[in-house]
């Protein structure tokens, strides 16, 4: 398949009082299209940094980074962040239409889309609500449903899901699972839990502790679309998940030696 | 209780004024200084029947909304555009922060040599009372919007204009509220005193012009009506907060 993302030597660093903190360096990879990749790294390894290059809100400063373009008519990107950052003076259907609206849709296109992505996330009965009368993971959700019905080339998704509880976790990875399968879109997806990376993810992308860079890339070749119950009595999944802890360990031991 | 607390806030000022009354009958304070409350609501209905208090009331009125609406809108604008802009704000703060401790009530004589004695010089000071309060909150609103709501706004494709209108304007509204609620406490302050001064009409006029006439009901008539116009706005913002912040949590 055609590659859809494409980073070569990508560095990053961020000038401080005292010294340059290295956030990313000297990354390369590509990833085709259509692939749901994810990133897993210890805290401040510089996976928000990779991901807001991608979006275009940070400068790189050196190497190159780039998404092929297919379609001038669809944004490029849109990202679902971390943390909470739907506007809490929008309603939950404003919210989802922003993207839209910013970008001139007329209003019966956005009336269908919007009332579309806010279905398959259950949101449909809360659009008149503000994000202050719903819980933590309905609010995730918006901010779902907002980058989906931007229909953007990549969707870009930090740690969407790390604020949930288990329950509510498991039950936005499926939908997100089942969203995605309608569109296969090109996914770039950060993560600290291996168990969802091997969930999601076509690819996973293990970076080492602080300065960010590549210490393992690994294909997961678990059948789609899954299960994430039936998945994890699949002897390979643990396999897999077992793998990637492996070279995750030592990264983490390594932030936590640098810490201390 | 809730009737309970309702009552016993009216109970307060329904009591005093009846020992004022009382008071003023039985010869323990004068009437010149302090008229009994109901010669005072006498005066009240003699000024209303004759049309003279709706002259002072409107003449007034006019001057606080141009004013508002003069010294309000580009403050306002100016404002999100200093929170949004840091070179602006480094540009402009200074101008702001020296002129603001300048009391406006001192500045009436250079306003009125400016503007003459006319309407003017009324809607003039008003606008600077209202201009103040109204920049610095709006400033301070924007500033206080998180990062990452801009970021949104950017990685959403939104123009300069719209990040204005869908990030920086609403987030910034509790706080301009804020400003325009403390912008007519300042304009009703300096409305009065502005019409003090080489005014024929007016609240202001009405208190001052009583005062050479040693005519006392109805100055206190003028600052019954004052107070009743403050409170009456601060219902009105206190509605309009309701209905243009329908998203805080808060009210
Ligand atoms: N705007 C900034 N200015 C200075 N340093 C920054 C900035 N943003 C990030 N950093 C630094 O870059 C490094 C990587 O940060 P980043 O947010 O990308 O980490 P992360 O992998 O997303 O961590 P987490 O998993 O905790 O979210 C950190 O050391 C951080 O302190
Ligand atoms: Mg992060």
């Amino acid at each position: 398949m055609s590659t859809k993302i494409a980073l070569s030597n990508l560095s990053k660093s961020f000038p401080s009082r005292s010294a340059v903190i290295t956030a990313i360096d000297n990354v390369s990879l590509d990833i085709s299209s259509g692939t749901f990749c994810v990133i897993v790294g210890p805290s401040g390894c510089g996976k928000t940094t990779l991901l807001r290059i991608a979006a275009g809100l940070e400068n790189k400063t050196s190497g190159e980074f780039s998404i092929v373009r297919e379609d001038l008519r669809r944004p490029l990107n849109a990202m679902v962040f971390q943390g909470d950052s739907i506007f809490p003076w929008m309603s939950v259907w404003d919210n989802a239409a922003y993207g839209l609206k910013m970008r001139g849709v007329g209003s019966g296109e956005i009336r269908e889309i919007v009332s579309h992505y806010l279905d398959r996330t259950g949101l449909l009965r809360f659009s008149e609500y503000f994000p202050h009368q719903l819980s933590g993971g309905m609010r995730q959700r918006v901010s779902i449903a907002r980058a989906f019905a931007n229909d953007p080339e990549v969707l870009l998704m930090d740690e969407p899901f790390s604020a949930l509880d288990e329950q509510n976790k498991l039950i936005l990875q499926e939908e997100l699972l089942r969203i995605w399968e309608e569109h296969k879109k090109t996914v770039l997806f950060i993560t600290h839990s291996v168990d969802e990376a091997v969930t999601l993810g076509d690819k996973i992308v293990v970076m080492t502790a602080s300065p960010g860079r590549i210490k393992a890339v690994v294909d997961i070749d678990l059948p789609r679309p899954r299960n994430i119950l039936e998945l994890r009595r699949d002897p390979k999944f643990g396999k897999l998940v077992f793998q990637i802890w492996g070279y995750l360990r030592a990264e983490v031991d390594a932030a936590r030696a640098r810490a201390s | 209780m809730f009737f309970g607390e309702r009552l016993i806030g009216i109970i307060s000022p329904l009591l005093l004024l009846a020992v004022w009354e009382v008071f003023v009958r039985v010869g323990w304070i004068s009437p010149q200084f302090f008229p009994a409350p109901s010669s005072i609501v006498e005066a009240l209905i003699k000024l209303s029947r004759s049309g003279e208090l709706w002259l002072n009331v409107s003449a007034s009125l006019r001057r606080l909304v141009f004013g508002f609406v003069i010294g309000g809108v580009p403050a306002l604008v100016l404002g999100i555009i200093m929170g949004l802009s840091r070179p602006i704000r480094l540009f402009i703060d200074p101008l702001i922060a020296s002129t603001y401790p300048i009391p406006k009530s001192a500045l009436l004589p250079l306003v009125l040599l400016i503007f003459g004695l006319g309407e003017n010089s009324k809607i003039a000071m008003v606008a600077m009372g209202v201009f103040y309060p109204v920049i610095m909150n709006t400033v301070t609103g924007v500033l206080q919007i998180p990062k990452i709501y801009f970021d949104v706004g950017a990685n959403f494709g939104a123009s300069r204009w719209e990040i204005f209108r869908t990030v920086a304007l609403p987030g910034a509204a509790p706080f301009i509220v804020t400003g325009i609620k403390l912008g007519i406490g300042m304009g009703l302050i300096l409305i009065a005193i502005a019409e003090m001064v080489g005014a024929d009409s007016g609240l202001g006029y009405m208190i001052w012009n009583a005062w050479q006439l040693m005519d006392v009901e109805t100055m206190y008539v003028g600052l019954l009506v004052i107070a009743f116009l403050g409170f009456v706005f601060t219902l009105l913002l206190d509605e309009l907060e309701r209905w243009l912040l329908p998203w805080r949590k808060t009210i």
